[in-house]
């Protein structure tokens, strides 16, 4: 099957054998008046031969010198919805009278489609093409150009991948909540304020930044199976904005994380801020960017994992440090981390087609099936046990235990990578409840400092730490 | 008030798709399957700019069939018909112009409302021109029989 033109053609064969399948055919040809005329009929298919034979309908006068055609289309009602279950097959051909007055066409070609066999969105996703020739021709005979629109909140926020954020928000406010808990009345409110922004800034750059290399590099174009999660924002691809606005809105990120990152090093002068913050910065251009392009090389994983785990979240402490880096906050960073980078790694999932063809080595496309579920479900879980035992050696609060309550999400992806690893649309759902689970620990790693410094102020006796409890 | 017969007019009011048949360059016949919207006068589809190559085959030719047949999408109803007539494409602006026959569809599809409201999510599947068929000629089947031939109602014109 081509499905690259626009039109999903395929063997005469194929399309008899699905024509056989639809209850009655549509005859049509083009009349002599030069329009199409089309009759519902019976007709007898015969795959091994290649004809399909039918009575003509009376008092009309089949064309034998043109091509005919014969489409069998189906769709099934539901009443308060619409349809479902559509298909539909067409085969071409020339017909020739046999025998009883009956006509035989000999199938020469076929086209049609079942969304059975190709969902709708990948359908979609395939005809992109033939939008932008269409706007291209449009745009030609109206004399000014037409461009698909979206309202600007609906592009900006499809553009930029801003429901992603919380990625950014969990280990900015995590990191800043144990710098409140330790530093109390010294906490700066201003430059946690900027280091939000920074941070944001940073990812949004990212996120816009990975759409333009992506584009520039041919892997989105190869990837008719996006989903909410994965494969881009294909605004881009859709047409909704240039490459070069794109890249201009990324550069506009970068600059304004720089200036803010700036901005607090000349306020706290710390090696450790500026280390941070350049390899925060660096590793999230670089993530996409020649010549390095990390995802591309199989390090995508370990740099989105570092980026949103401890570089964000060390990065939030360190503003308030100055400088000191205790074991807390790199503990605290660690499952932050690993699941963030899950999230990358989940949602590779359903792209390593279209990322093996564009030469992207990500896990998936590297590891076997089994493989990249085990690893799954080992990383998850290792995230889990850091929270425990960073608890049990008094490392973190004991309140932190309330994160192991996200622990039955992870089975539901695990069964779901399991059940849905083919099926890119499947595996959509999966994918949400995966960024779930780092909403959820992080929300309650959050929850759990938030107790923590409340208590700690208003009940500065109670212990707060497995080791104090113990005492 | 149409001059299309009344029977004919109930499938195609009733019709939750209709296989449209055009011409390609090529002189073949093409057929597309679409929602037809009816509004007493003449037949009303729409057609995402993913799925133009109809919309350009109707540029070059505007010649085309219409044909109600399959009681599944015409509510159990035996009867069959092929309206022909001549298409105008509908694009000035495919973001918003066909809004105007969202009602009509909502009716036969109501769960595009909903779709509506995550546009965002299918940018390009809501850039849209509208097909207007201009009904010529009607053959219609009472029963759905084509081994007998069809009534046939011409328009004015």
């Amino acid at each position: 099957m081509d499905l690259r033109t626009g039109v999903a053609m395929f063997e005469p064969a194929e399309g008899l054998t699905r024509l056989v399948t639809f209850p009655f055919a549509l005859l049509s040809y083009v009349g002599d008046d030069g329009y199409p005329v089309s009759a519902a009929l019976d007709a007898e298919v015969d795959v091994e031969t290649g004809t399909a034979s039918f009575a003509p309908p009376a008092g009309l006068s089949v064309p034998l010198e043109r091509e005919i055609s014969l489409t069998g289309s189906h769709i099934r009602p539901r009443p308060g919805y619409g349809y479902d279950e559509r298909r539909h097959v067409t085969v071409w051909g020339r017909a020739a009278t046999v025998a009883d007055g009956r006509l035989a066409m000999r199938a020469t070609a076929a086209w049609g489609w079942d969304e059975a066999s190709i969902p709708f969105p990948e359908y979609v996703e395939r005809q992109v093409g033939q939008s932008r020739r269409y706007l291209a021709r449009l745009s030609a005979e109206l004399g000014r150009p037409v461009r698909p629109r979206l309202s600007l909140g609906w592009l900006t926020l499809r553009a930029t991948r801003l429901p992603f954020l919380s990625a950014t928000f969990i280990p900015v406010l995590v990191g800043l909540a144990i710098a409140l808990l330790h530093f109390g009345p010294a906490f700066d409110l201003v430059a946690a304020l900027l280091t939000l922004i920074g941070a944001t800034a940073v990812h949004l750059g990212l996120n816009v930044a990975n759409d333009v290399f992506d584009a520039r590099l041919g892997a989105d174009e190869k990837n008719v199976n996006p989903t909410q999660y994965s494969g881009g924002s294909r605004v881009i691809q859709y047409g909704l904005v240039s490459l070069r606005d794109m890249a201009f809105i990324s550069i506009a990120m970068y600059a304004i994380a720089i200036g803010v990152g700036l901005v607090l090093l000349l306020t706290r002068f710390s090696l450790e801020l500026l280390a941070i913050g350049a390899a925060g910065i660096l590793l999230s251009f670089f993530y996409t960017a020649p010549p390095l392009k990390l995802v591309y090389r199989g390090l995508g994983e370990i740099v989105v994992g570092l980026g949103f785990g401890p570089i964000m979240l060390l990065g939030a402490y360190v503003v308030q440090s100055g400088g000191a880096v205790p074991l807390e906050p790199v503990i605290a960073s660690i499952p932050i981390g690993l699941l963030v980078a899950l999230i990358l790694y989940v949602n590779e999932v359903p792209d390593r087609p279209a990322d093996a063809r564009a030469g992207k080595r990500t896990l998936p496309v590297r590891l076997s099936r089994p493989a990249v579920v085990n690893l799954y479900l080992g990383a998850a879980l290792a995230a889990f046990a850091v929270i425990a035992v960073g608890v049990i050696v008094g490392v973190l609060p004991i309140p932190a235990l309330v994160a192991l309550l996200g622990l039955p999400l992870v089975r539901r992806v695990h069964e779901g990578l399991q059940r849905y690893y083919e099926s890119p649309y499947g595996l959509m759902a999966i994918m949400a409840v995966n960024i779930r689970v780092h909403v959820v620990v992080g929300g309650l790693l959050l929850l759990a400092y938030v107790v923590v410094i409340a208590l700690a102020a208003l009940a500065p006796g109670v212990p707060l730490f497995l080791p104090d409890l113990l005492r | 008030m149409s001059w299309i017969p009344a029977p004919v007019q109930e499938l195609i009011d009733a019709a939750l798709v209709t296989e449209m048949t055009v011409v390609r360059a090529d002189d073949r016949p093409i057929t597309y399957p679409l929602i037809p919207l009816w509004d007493g006068e003449k037949v009303l589809m729409t057609s995402s700019i993913l799925f133009s190559r109809k919309l350009e085959h109707l540029k070059d030719n505007p010649r085309v069939a219409l044909s109600f047949s399959d009681p599944l999408a015409l509510g159990g109803r035996p009867g069959r018909a092929t309206v022909q007539g001549d298409a105008r494409v509908v694009d000035g602006d495919p973001h918003t112009d066909w809004e105007q026959v969202l009602p009509l569809w909502a009716a036969k599809e109501p769960v595009i409302l909903q779709f509506l409201k995550a546009r965002v999510a299918f940018p390009l599947f809501f850039e849209r021109s509208v097909v207007e068929v201009t009904p010529r000629r009607v053959l219609f089947w009472p029963d759905g029989d084509a081994t007998r031939p069809p009534e046939v109602t011409e328009g004015a014109g």
